[in-house]
């Protein structure tokens, strides 16, 4: 799709749909664990101080995901909040 | 900080568990289920025992175990690790899966947090596909209702063909169901239900052939199917524990070898390899756990706009760092204010209470070395480190727990994880980092919620970096002593806490610089990935807290300080009370460090108190108090005004004052603290690393005060 982009590009408040996690599979396993899988509609809602760690709410629980592993989800954005 | 008898005391060092039956038909119950989701707080009410509670992922780093009774039966209750699923990644999951697989338990209690129930039944789900007899317990019902989820558990009880039981762990009432129920499900010997995961049809088929060539007879008790899916998924480090419960490797038998090479076969035709395998596997475990919880959920708004407005404030960009530097201040201003009074009041109980004792001692005509050795030695250093210690500890620990509770410390994790990450280490380590403020040896131990190797090292050789509970209220006697003095009564407090915070912010600086370096010489490696779950806030159980922290903490604490102290003193009278010529041992040992302890801006006396210190940071202070009276008897230092004319006539200056906090912010980790760090890196190499990093810093920062001061 023409507008995918990574989780880490996703604004504070913006919500998008799991395509693609390319992550090494030990992380991979730990995302899809956490029911990070393709189709689940995440929610980008805080960025820490120095702004390398997003927040993100996954199925209901809070999450906080490094830029560095962001960056390699790919995400479709969405206007549809996730629950 | 996780500060119990279970993370420091023995059990600690027991890590294959050895269940401790009552009576030969105990019933053995596993309770499991993700990180922070209560299971403490229900192990806790079950059993009555004192497990520390707190609202961060990954509190139980040991099994615990606990016994309760119902009507029927004896329960031995095995408080497993939290985990979000049975592959394992990190050290405390490998216990976590090993006990659920393959421990044997009568029955698994999965306790799952009623506010986010979908990720929960990922676990519960896998348990279930295992085979084991499950009671699902739904906890924090209360939190559950304050934001207006309703779940509907008869429906969920029914899906899933276990019971299902909704219950307040914090409140005991609500638990005699779940008594009930085990009695039960132990009582009917039912076989576990027939529950199964539903795969796509190719998997399906592979399962079908696997599980056929497999003799349910030589399972060990194990699900057939369960066992099929994991010879297919093939993980290494789970089919070596299937080896070792089994006693023998499936895969040596030619028909199970076969069928497994068939199925993996034909499920490459489909063009699914082990990757996609996996994949598919979780997928449809994801699916099924949001399908369940869409059907069980009437109402929900989950993450509430409450706690998106406090993070916001918490964790913001501005106010993160503001925010946390006023914690840690008002935490230990409170200590400071509060703790004054009860200390005086408690030194003057104790040794007014000595002094009698001494003189219906000396009235009935008890030799003199008794009295010495007995009252002035151990009891003396006893009553001083207890009435030094127990008010602050009574105040900080409660303090921080309530802190703790209420789900501030993940919070710290987030904030803190660009300077840990721009020092190649895990955000996680800044909890762990919290953990060692109460303890250096219970940080330690912590560091296994860390996944990868290299970083746990990194967390476990710079905890005791940061000064933990024993070593707070020595920094506070140093600083009120020299640097706030007595006069400007009002602003005390106030002072000392802010000075505290600034030792506190030097040590964490020192632990990111350490971590730093570590991590371009000794433990080179870029960071690895990092999740970090954020709890729900929760309302803290002040009652609670101030019961357990009392009780587990402060006294466990405590009574470690005086069980060391009292021997110590008694050794330090001896040796202040043995001359060799004119001189005591205790002087001629003194004088012996003498020049090098002047080198680093301290004295003899010092480096001394510090050397015998070892077993606790404790005794630090009444070694040197003891030492610089030289008669051997520790007198009532019943205001700081007496220790500061004390030290001051045995020539302390500012500078001594400055080198000796450094010094008790850096130095050699306690005997306990060593130990644990052997046990945990399983290495003599680590452990001497550990013991010298801090040592190092010491030394070279006094010896830098020492000259500059020289010089100015």
């Amino acid at each position: 799709m023409a507008n995918e982009i990574f989780l880490n590009e996703l604004n504070v408040g913006d919500c998008a749909v799991v395509c693609e996690l390319s992550n090494p599979p030990h992380t991979k396993k730990r995302l899809q664990e956490l029911g990070m899988i393709e189709g689940t509609v995440v929610e980008c809602i805080g960025r820490a101080p120095g702004g390398e760690l997003f927040a993100y709410v996954i199925r209901g629980a809070v999450i906080a995901i490094r830029t560095s592993d962001g960056s390699l989800i790919r995400v479709q954005p969405t206007t549809e909040k996730g629950e | 900080m996780g500060l119990t008898k279970s993370s420091v005391g023995k059990n600690a060092r027991d890590d294959g568990l050895r269940l401790q039956y009552r009576e030969p038909d105990d019933r053995v119950i596993a309770l499991a289920g993700n990180p922070n989701v209560g299971k403490s707080t229900l192990f806790n009410a079950l059993t009555g025992m004192h497990q520390h509670t707190g609202n961060w992922p990954g509190k139980t780093v040991a099994s615990a175990q606990g016994y309760f009774r119902t009507q029927k039966h004896g329960y031995i209750l095995v408080d497993v690790p939290g985990t979000y699923s049975l592959s394992a990644h990190s050290p405390e999951e490998d216990v976590a899966r090993n006990f659920l697989c393959f421990g044997d338990p009568d029955a698994v209690i999965a306790v799952c947090d009623a506010t986010c129930i979908e990720r929960n039944l990922h676990l519960i789900l896998q348990i279930l596909e295992s085979g084991k007899r499950l009671i699902v317990c739904v906890n924090l019902l209360d939190e559950a209702k304050r934001r207006h989820i309703r779940l509907d558990l008869p429906l969920l009880e029914k899906r899933l063909g276990v019971p299902v039981i909704g219950v307040v762990a914090r409140k005991k009432s609500t638990l005699k169901k779940l008594g009930e129920c085990l009695d039960n499900l132990v009582d009917t010997g039912a076989p576990p239900t027939d529950f199964s995961i539903p795969y796509p049809l190719a998997i399906e088929e592979a399962i079908t052939v696997v599980e056929r060539a497999l003799d349910p007879k030589e399972l060990g008790g194990l699900d057939a199917r369960w066992v099929a899916l994991r010879l297919l998924e093939n993980e290494p480090s789970l089919l070596a524990e299937l080896t070792t419960y089994l006693g023998k490797d499936l895969l040596q038998n030619d028909l199970v070898l076969q069928a497994v090479t068939d199925a993996v076969q034909t499920l490459r035709l489909a063009a699914i390899d082990e990757e996609a395998l996996a994949d598919m596997i979780i997928t449809s475990v994801v699916s099924h756990a949001a399908e369940l919880e869409k059907n069980v959920t009437l109402s929900e708004t989950a993450h509430t706009s409450r706690d998106r407005r406090l993070d916001r404030f918490l964790t913001g960009r501005i106010t993160g760092y503001p925010v946390m530097l006023l914690f840690l201040m008002l935490i230990f201003f409170l200590t400071v204010k509060l703790s004054n009074l009860p200390s005086s009041w408690l030194s003057a109980l104790f040794f007014g209470a000595l002094n009698r004792l001494e003189a219906v001692l000396i009235s009935v005509n008890v030799p003199a070395w008794f009295i010495g050795f007995f009252v002035n030695g151990m009891l003396r250093v006893a009553a001083w480190v207890v009435s030094v210690m127990l008010p602050p500890m009574a105040i900080f620990f409660p303090l921080f727990t309530l802190l703790e509770d209420a789900g501030y410390l993940p919070r710290v994790a987030y904030n803190l994880d660009r300077p840990f990450a721009r020092c190649h280490a895990c955000g996680k380590q800044a909890l762990t980092l919290c953990m060692g403020f109460g303890c250096n040896a219970a940080g330690v131990v912590g560091c296994r919620i860390i996944d990868a190797p290299r970083e746990r090292l990194l967390a476990i050789l710079t905890n005791s970096l940061v000064p933990c509970n024993g070593r707070f209220p020595a920094l506070l006697s140093i600083i009120t002593v020299f640097f706030v003095g007595f006069a400007s009564r009002g602003n005390t407090a106030l002072l000392s806490s802010l000075m505290l915070s600034g030792c506190i912010v030097l040590s964490i600086l020192a632990t990111l610089s350490v971590t730093r370096l570590l991590s371009c010489t000794l433990l080179r490696g870029t960071p690895s990935s990092f999740l970090l779950e954020m709890p729900p806030f929760r309302r803290p159980q002040v009652g609670q807290i101030l019961i357990r922290s009392l009780l587990d903490r402060t006294l466990f604490v405590l009574a470690r300080a005086v069980a060391v102290a009292a021997p110590a003193g008694a050794v330090l009278w001896l040796l202040a009370n043995l001359s060799i010529g004119d001189t005591t041992l205790l002087a001629h040992c003194a004088s012996f460090f003498d020049p090098f302890a002047r080198l680093l801006g301290l004295d003899g006396v010092i480096l001394l108190s510090f050397i015998l210190g070892l077993p606790a940071n404790e005794i630090v202070i009444p070694i040197m108090v003891m030492t610089y009276q030289a008669t051997g008897i520790l007198n009532e230092p019943s205001s700081l005004e007496e220790l500061g004319t004390l030290l001051r006539a045995n020539g302390w200056t500012a500078t001594t004052a400055v080198c000796v906090l450094v010094f008790f912010l850096f130095h050699w980790p306690c005997s306990t603290t060593l130990l644990t760090i052997k046990r945990e890196t399983g290495s003599v190499k680590w452990t001497a690393v550990a013991a010298l990093l801090p040592t190092l810093i010491g030394m070279t920062l006094c010896a830098l005060v020492a000259t500059v001061s020289r010089l100015l």
